[in-house]
Parts: C-alpha cells; sequence; structure tokens
C-alpha cells in the first residue's frame, strides 16, 4: 500500500498553495483530484479578486489570511509566475444617508490592519474613473487591493508543487477516510492509500470529507454567483476594481478589469442544494448586468465573449473552517473557502503547512525549489526576442488562436509541463487558448489535433474536460 | 525590413481575387500572406455545391471554385505565403507577420488590401443559459470538423439560428447520418438564402421554428439537450412554451461577423452597422492606401459578389501605387434610411468614380412590394420595384456617375412603400 506524509483532496487554489508549501518540508506528497485537471471547481470561476481585506470581522480567520494573503500577493506571483496587478479598489456609496456604512468599513480595515485606506468624495472618485456614476457620493479607496488570474496561480503552485516531488493524481476520487494508527487510511475509487496526514481541500465538497471523520458536523452550501466577462477591447472601462456598498438594494456585484485586460461584471449569490449547479441562468445574467450599471452606466454588453457561474463554498457558521478538528488530530481542515478565498489561498497554504509540519514533526527542506517560471506568452514579447524563441522552436511561429494570438508551442508547452493539461478547458486556463472574442470557433480543431498528437489518443478521445466530455463521436457508435 | 507593392492579407476568395485584380492591372509585386496551411479560405470546408452561378454559370463546390482562382493566381505567378499570420497592420503600411521559418517578420506594403474575412458568433456573445457542456459548437466549426478533418460532431443536433451555414450544416449532419431535430431561429424570419431553405431542411423534413431561441442548454459534461420556447415580438421568451428537445449537439448559427482586429490596428475607420471599414467607392479605407473587401468588409451571401467586389478592390490598389494618391475631390455620404441598414460602400467622390459604381446594401426586415428609393440631397432620382426584400439577402443599386452633380452632397437610400 502506497504511503505518504499528506495526501491532499482536491486540486483547486486551495489544495495547490497547500501541497506547494508543504512541499517546502516534504515530497512525500499526494493530491487527489476527482477531475481531469487542477483548477476545475470553485477556482476555476470567480472574480479573480485580490481583495484588500476590509470586508471580514476583526479577529476572524477570514480577516487574518485576507490580510496575509493580500500582502503576499505582489511578491509571490513574481516568485511563482502567474499575473497579478495591483489595480487597487473602490467600495461607492450611492446615498449620503448611507455614509456611516462606509466609514464602519473603513474602520473595520483599519482594526484589520490594511494599509492606505481612504474615503474619496464622488468627484474624487470620478477624476479616478471618469465612467463612474454621477450617482456615487463617495467610496472607500484600497490602493493595495488587486486582480489575479486564478487559473494561473493555481497552476503556479501546483507546478511548483510537483517540481518539488509532490504527485498528482486525477479522475481519482475519495470515498472513505479511516483514522487508524494516528494517521490516516484513504481510499479512493481506484486504490487504498496510507497518510500521516490528510488535507481536506474539497471546496464545497468538504463538509462531507469533514463529516467522515468528526463529530463536530458542518455544513457547506453551494453559493453560485453568475458572471458575464467582456472582450478586452473594453477592458479599461475602470481600472480599480468597483465594488458597491450594500444596501437596501442588495449586495451589490463588482465591474472590474481582469488580470489579462478582460471587463467582468458579477456575481449574484443564490443558494443552491446541487454541489454541482454551474448553470447560468437568463434572470440571474439581466439582474447581474442591470445592477452593474448602478456603478457605471455604460457598461458595454454588446461586448460580452461569454457568462459563467461558480459556486462558493458557504459554511453555515460564516467564517472559513481551517486547520485540525478538536476530535481528529492530523486531518486538516481547509473548509468553508468562500470569499476571499482566493486571496487567502497563499496565506491558508503557509499556515496549515506550518501546522502539519509541527504535527508530524517535519523541518524545511534544504533542496526546496521556492522559484517557477510561468508560461510566456510569445506573441507579448518584442519582435527580436519573439524571432529568436521561434528560431529555438518553431511551433511558436504558428499561431493557433488567433483571438489571444496563441501557437502551437504554446499550446505544446501547457501540455508538456506537470501537470500538464489533459483537456481543451486546461489549456485553455493554462495559455488563453480559446479565452478570446471568437470562443474558441477557429482554432477548436487544430487545439484538438494537437492535444491528440501530445498524448498521443485518437481525436475521438479528446475531451473539454472530464470524460464524458469528448468532442467528437466514434465513427462506430455513429448511426 | 521586407518591401512589396501590394500586400494581401488573407488567400481566401477575395484575397485571390484582389490579388488577381491587381496583377490584371498592372502591378507585378504582389504578395498574399495566408495564415492556414493552403489558399481558398472557408471555401474549402464548404463541400457543397450552389457556388460560382454568377461568375462561371454553372454551380460548383467550394473547393472548386476555390481552385479556379488557385490556378489563375498559379498561372499568374503571384506569391503567397502559407501558415503565416500577421500580427499588426500600422497605418503607415508596415506589416509585421509571424511563421514558423522566419521568425517575425516586417513587411512594407505601398498598398494593403484588407481580405481577412470574418468569424461567427460564439455561444458566449449570445448569452444563452444552461451548463457549458462539450458538443455546442458553431456550426462552421463543426463544418470543418465534418468536411475538413473528418470527424463526427453529433448524432442528433438542434441548430439555433437560420443563418446560411447552419442550413448547409443541417443537410450535411442529416447526410452522414444524424437526426437534426429542428433549426429554431429567433427572428420571425429566416437570416439564410430561401433556396437554402428549400435545399437543406424542406427536403429533408427539419422542421424551421421562427420565433424560437434556446432557453436552456442541458447536460453538464456533452450536451444531452436543449429547451426551446418560442418569443414575443421583443424577442423576449414566452414562458410556458417550453418544448424539451433531446440532442448531443447544439449548433450555433448566429450571425458573423467581420475580423478587423488588424484594421483597428492600423487605425481603419469602421462602421458600426456593418463591423467592417467605412470605404470609398475605390474600396479604399479611411487610411490612405489600405483597401478593404469581402467578408471582413461587409458579410455578403454569395462568394460571386465576394469574387467582384475583390477584383474591384486589387484594381483601385493598382492605380493607388501607380498614382500615389488616394481619391479626390469632394466626398459624398451615402447612407442607408428607412429599413435600409447599411450601404457599402459609405463614401463616393464623384470625380473619380468609375462611371457604373454597385451600391450593395441590407434592409432590415422583410418587405413585400415595396421599392428601393434613391435620394440626391433629398431629391427621388431612382425607384427600384421590389417584390420582397429580407435581411438575409443582399441588395444593390447601381449609380451613373453621369448622373451626379457638382452640388450633391449626400445619397440616401431607402425603402418606401
Amino acid at each position: 500500500m502506497e504511503q505518504y506524509d499528506v495526501i491532499v483532496i482536491g486540486a483547486g487554489v486551495i489544495g495547490c498553495a497547500a501541497a506547494r508549501y508543504l512541499s517546502r518540508m516534504t515530497n512525500s506528497i499526494l493530491v487527489l483530484e476527482k477531475e481531469e485537471d487542477v483548477c476545475s471547481g470553485t477556482s476555476k470561476a470567480n472574480s479573480g479578486i485580490v481583495h484588500a481585506g476590509f470586508d471580514a470581522e476583526p479577529g476572524t480567520l477570514k480577516a487574518a489570511m485576507n490580510a496575509e494573503g493580500c500582502k503576499m500577493m505582489p511578491q509571490l506571483s513574481q516568485t511563482l509566475g502567474f499575473q497579478f496587478r495591483q489595480n487597487g479598489s473602490l467600495v461607492l456609496c450611492f446615498d449620503a444617508a448611507q455614509m456611516p456604512e462606509l466609514q464602519k468599513l473603513y474602520d473595520r480595515g483599519i482594526a484589520n490592519g490594511i494599509p492606505q485606506l481612504k474615503i474619496l468624495t464622488g468627484d474624487e472618485v470620478r477624476s479616478m474613473e471618469p465612467n463612474v456614476s454621477g450617482q456615487v457620493v463617495a467610496a472607500l479607496y484600497a490602493p493595495t487591493a488587486g486582480i489575479v488570474c486564478p487559473f494561473s496561480m493555481t497552476v503556479a503552485f501546483a507546478e511548483n508543487a510537483a517540481a518539488n516531488g509532490a504527485e498528482f493524481a486525477f479522475l481519482e476520487a475519495v470515498q472513505e477516510i479511516c483514522p487508524q494508527d494516528g494517521g490516516f487510511t484513504v481510499v479512493t475509487d481506484k486504490r487504498t492509500l496510507k497518510a500521516r496526514a490528510v488535507v481536506n481541500a474539497a471546496g464545497v465538497y468538504a463538509d462531507v470529507f469533514h463529516n467522515m471523520v468528526s463529530a463536530e458536523k458542518i455544513h457547506i452550501t453551494p453559493r453560485r454567483g453568475e458572471y458575464v466577462l467582456m472582450d478586452r477591447e473594453v477592458g479599461d472601462l475602470v481600472n480599480c476594481t468597483v465594488f458597491q456598498l450594500p444596501d437596501k438594494l442588495g449586495k451589490g456585484v463588482l465591474v472590474t478589469p481582469t488580470a489579462h485586460g478582460n471587463l467582468l461584471v458579477g456575481p449574484n449569490a443564490q443558494d443552491l442544494d446541487d454541489k454541482d449547479n454551474t448553470e447560468i441562468t437568463a434572470a440571474g445574467m439581466e439582474d447581474i448586468k442591470a445592477r452593474a450599471l448602478r456603478s457605471v452606466p455604460n457598461v458595454p454588453y454588446n461586448k460580452t465573449i461569454t457568462g459563467f457561474a461558480g459556486l462558493r463554498a458557504h459554511g453555515d457558521q460564516g467564517d472559513f473552517v481551517l486547520g485540525e478538528p478538536k476530535d481528529c488530530p492530523s486531518f486538516f481542515d481547509a473548509a468553508c473557502i468562500e470569499s476571499p478565498g482566493l486571496t487567502s489561498a497563499p496565506a491558508i497554504g503557509a499556515y496549515l503547512a506550518r501546522q502539519i509540519a509541527d504535527r508530524l514533526g517535519l523541518t524545511e527542506r534544504q533542496d526546496f525549489q521556492a522559484e517557477r517560471e510561468g508560461f510566456t506568452a510569445i506573441a507579448k514579447l518584442p519582435p527580436e526576442e519573439r524571432a529568436k524563441r521561434i528560431a529555438e522552436r518553431p511551433e511558436y511561429g504558428n499561431i493557433v488562436c488567433r483571438c489571444e494570438n496563441i501557437s502551437e508551442g504554446e499550446i505544446m508547452d501547457a501540455i508538456r509541463r506537470s501537470p500538464g493539461a489533459k483537456s481543451l478547458d486546461g489549456i485553455k486556463r493554462r495559455v488563453r487558448q480559446g479565452m478570446g472574442r471568437c470562443q474558441a470557433g477557429f482554432c477548436t480543431p487544430k487545439t484538438m489535433e494537437i492535444l491528440a498528437r501530445e498524448l498521443s489518443v485518437p481525436m475521438t478521445a479528446v475531451t473539454k474536460n472530464r470524460p464524458g466530455s469528448e468532442m467528437v463521436r466514434c465513427d462506430d457508435e455513429t448511426a | 525590413m521586407k518591401q512589396h507593392k501590394i500586400v494581401i492579407i488573407g488567400g481566401g476568395p477575395a484575397g485571390l481575387a484582389a490579388a488577381l485584380g491587381a496583377k490584371a492591372h498592372g502591378i507585378d509585386d504582389v504578395l498574399i500572406l495566408e495564415r492556414d496551411e493552403r489558399l481558398g479560405g472557408i471555401l474549402n470546408q464548404c463541400i457543397h455545391n450552389g457556388f460560382g452561378l454568377h461568375t462561371f454559370k454553372e454551380e460548383l463546390t467550394g473547393p472548386e471554385y476555390a481552385q479556379r482562382y488557385i490556378d489563375r493566381v498559379l498561372a499568374a505567378g503571384i506569391p503567397y505565403q502559407l501558415r503565416t499570420t500577421v500580427a499588426e497592420i500600422t497605418p503607415n503600411r508596415e506589416i509585421l507577420c509571424v511563421n514558423a521559418e522566419e521568425g517575425a517578420v516586417t513587411i512594407k506594403a505601398d498598398a494593403v488590401i484588407l481580405a481577412m474575412g470574418c468569424r461567427e458568433r460564439p455561444r458566449g456573445a449570445l448569452g444563452l443559459p444552461g451548463f457549458r457542456p462539450a458538443g455546442v459548437y458553431t456550426a462552421g466549426t463543426a463544418q470543418r470538423l465534418m468536411n475538413i478533418d473528418g470527424y463526427m460532431v453529433g448524432r442528433e443536433a438542434v441548430i439555433l439560428g437560420s443563418g446560411d451555414i447552419g442550413l448547409i450544416m443541417a443537410r450535411r449532419m442529416t447526410l452522414e447520418g444524424a437526426k437534426v431535430r429542428a433549426v429554431a431561429e429567433l427572428m420571425p424570419y429566416s437570416g439564410g438564402l430561401k433556396r437554402n431553405i428549400v435545399q437543406c431542411l424542406d427536403d429533408f423534413g427539419i422542421p424551421l421554428k421562427l420565433s424560437h431561441t434556446v432557453t436552456k442548454i442541458h447536460g453538464k459534461e456533452r450536451v444531452t439537450g436543449v429547451t426551446l420556447s418560442q418569443v414575443c415580438a421583443d424577442r423576449k421568451p414566452i414562458p410556458g412554451t417550453e418544448e424539451y428537445y433531446s440532442c448531443d449537439t447544439l449548433l450555433l448559427s448566429c450571425g458573423l461577423l467581420p475580423e478587423n482586429e488588424l484594421s483597428k490596428s492600423a487605425s481603419v475607420e469602421l462602421d458600426p452597422v456593418t463591423g467592417g471599414a467605412v470605404v470609398s467607392d475605390r474600396l479604399e479605407t479611411s487610411v490612405p492606401g489600405i483597401f478593404s473587401c469581402g467578408n471582413v468588409l461587409h458579410v455578403h451571401d454569395l462568394v460571386d459578389n465576394v469574387s467582384q467586389e475583390a477584383a474591384r478592390a486589387g484594381e483601385k490598389a493598382a492605380e493607388f501605387v501607380k498614382n500615389g494618391r488616394s481619391s479626390g475631390g469632394t466626398a459624398i455620404r451615402l447612407k442607408g434610411e428607412n429599413g435600409v441598414r447599411y450601404t457599402v460602400p459609405q463614401i463616393l467622390y464623384a470625380d473619380d468614380m468609375d462611371e457604373k459604381l454597385t451600391v450593395r446594401l441590407r434592409v432590415g426586415d422583410v418587405f413585400r412590394n415595396k421599392a428601393l428609393v434613391v435620394c440626391y440631397d433629398g431629391k427621388e432620382v431612382k425607384r427600384l420595384k421590389k417584390r420582397i426584400m429580407a435581411p438575409g439577402e443582399m441588395e444593390e443599386v447601381t449609380l451613373q456617375r453621369d448622373s451626379l452633380t457638382d452640388d450633391v452632397r449626400e445619397i440616401i437610400i431607402r425603402v418606401e412603400g
């Protein structure tokens, strides 16, 4: 029976961050993921925001992890090569009567130790952001807030963990966890494994695994949020991430550029029972579109390139659930990770790794590689540098995705790295093939060919994501 | 930096005809840049017949039509580069292109002809509710997978949008053994050619559901079905009209969009209605020496019209290179009004214009027993009776140079009763 120091359940941003920080201490790590790739659940469909940290109640884990994660992000994005931009955020106030609420947010931010917060007048806001509504009377400005590419951050953690010896197993679902001899037996749909410690980073399913081992039950409600994404052409409509102060009209939606320069509007919040329901609804899309116009009246919805929905793992008790339950030592929860989960990911990863190291008596490795090189966007290089890269590898000169200018060589990189892309969605999240305005209309057949060639599988085995999502049909199945 | 007299961006039907037009008018130094691995563009995947009735007086398949032009280009010795993507065009006609052999190369051109074609409107832009499984294809992507790569995209399909490619694909999938359950069209009329509705749907008993749209896509991994709903006059779904169709494929044929990212990099002014460049009667854009033709200028129904338009773009680009100047004199604005959505060209220079000019236009609704009326500065000069006009069929009006006096400033074309 294979044995690991740590088994991590879930290869989302939290599981991958935990694996990365754990890999400083041990190379005996296995990350189990039920989907075909990393970043396939909540991590793939969210706002991509690095929150400054004024939202959470002081003293909560959310407050602590958010502040720490935000502080880590600028340096970490360099070390691990993922896209991050500190664009600042604004919380808009539309009614002078709401000023005390804005002040409360400011005070909470100060209590949480958030630097450089400032309350701006409506005119100051509009001189910074000319497209913001004339109805705005004031805003809370947080210059340390940012935007991050959630895909590239997750992939960066995963690749760096793998480079340091962590193993990843995909399409393998955990079915049972049994505490045994101070460690755990972990039964999957494929095999039985042993681990000295388990990290529960299973997203909306984290309650299921927690409740297998602890008598202190938790419950996670999948809270769906829908988004509208617009063309890069209009990505500079706002520079900051623009939130709305919650008021009698609801919690408000955000308008933000993304780390790749698109414009994003959303999300709403709908509590569901189904942990897999990422449907987008006509009513939901209409609702967020209408509400965003309150912040920025001229959002160009005719430049929409796609809509999507993600599920937040909302815990009933409100705060993140981190660390060991009282009745199950060596089982480490990272449960109920809703917003600001993405921001908090590196802080949570580091926090759990420290606790696990203490529990298992692990120490820092001398041979830990802290740095990871991100994917190179060849088209963004200066022409001479681009020509040099093409000379080294001619496939960098074959443009496959016209909208985002992604070459065959970059798609090969996405597949060949470890853990590499195994599906069209996996390629898209790593190098942005098909992320543009035609949404993979032109490049799908060519990308399928490259994927089939690199993985040595027939075209009929090429999937969009998990098995069952095959793109074309076998001849013998055709009526 | 390399130098060429005329560089043509795109080796599809427009690019090929433009190259021949330029060559026929005395410019030998013409270069075609094509990003695909063969010339012919989208025609290569259009293996059905019906092409060339006007140009060749016979019915050809898409590849056959393309081959006639490719043969002429080869015979004329016009050079071309395949697998070469243009990354940027500057307003002073420097073209940055990329390929595996040469890397990134800049070419300076005396004149540039934009012939990049168009792309399909994707699912995301339509805001279709439901899951995002595999099996949702634009009709053209499915057509490529089936006709070029030889793969069946699905066994049971619903098609949203009755544009020509969707209609053609309904027949194509049926002939390959798939069951096409229905073609749904949001508008109360089809966006495709009448002949395609007859030959691709009626002949195969495929229902065309006008005023219907997809209100839900079912299936988490692969499409398992779609819900269609009827829409009212404002195109909003009517509750209670939902019908479930089991299928593993949803094809989208919901409009084509001229692909003008490169035109934007060259600061070419675009027409918000056509999505293509604003051009003069010589098919010259707002940037001197940059010309536009084919589906990148405005989406055509018939390739014959593309070839004809592109040949003129080649001719005019050749004249520009020889004369070293754009059209001069007073600009006359051409505009569509009252049911006419747009005209191409949008500008006319009477002093420099040809004896006859074909103005192409589209109407915004179905009109029966109406007329297209041409007015010079508000004065009616021409009235063409039309039994039927529809948004799916391009109309044309011919203007004579003789009919224009010096003082005309604006030409308006409208639908009248």
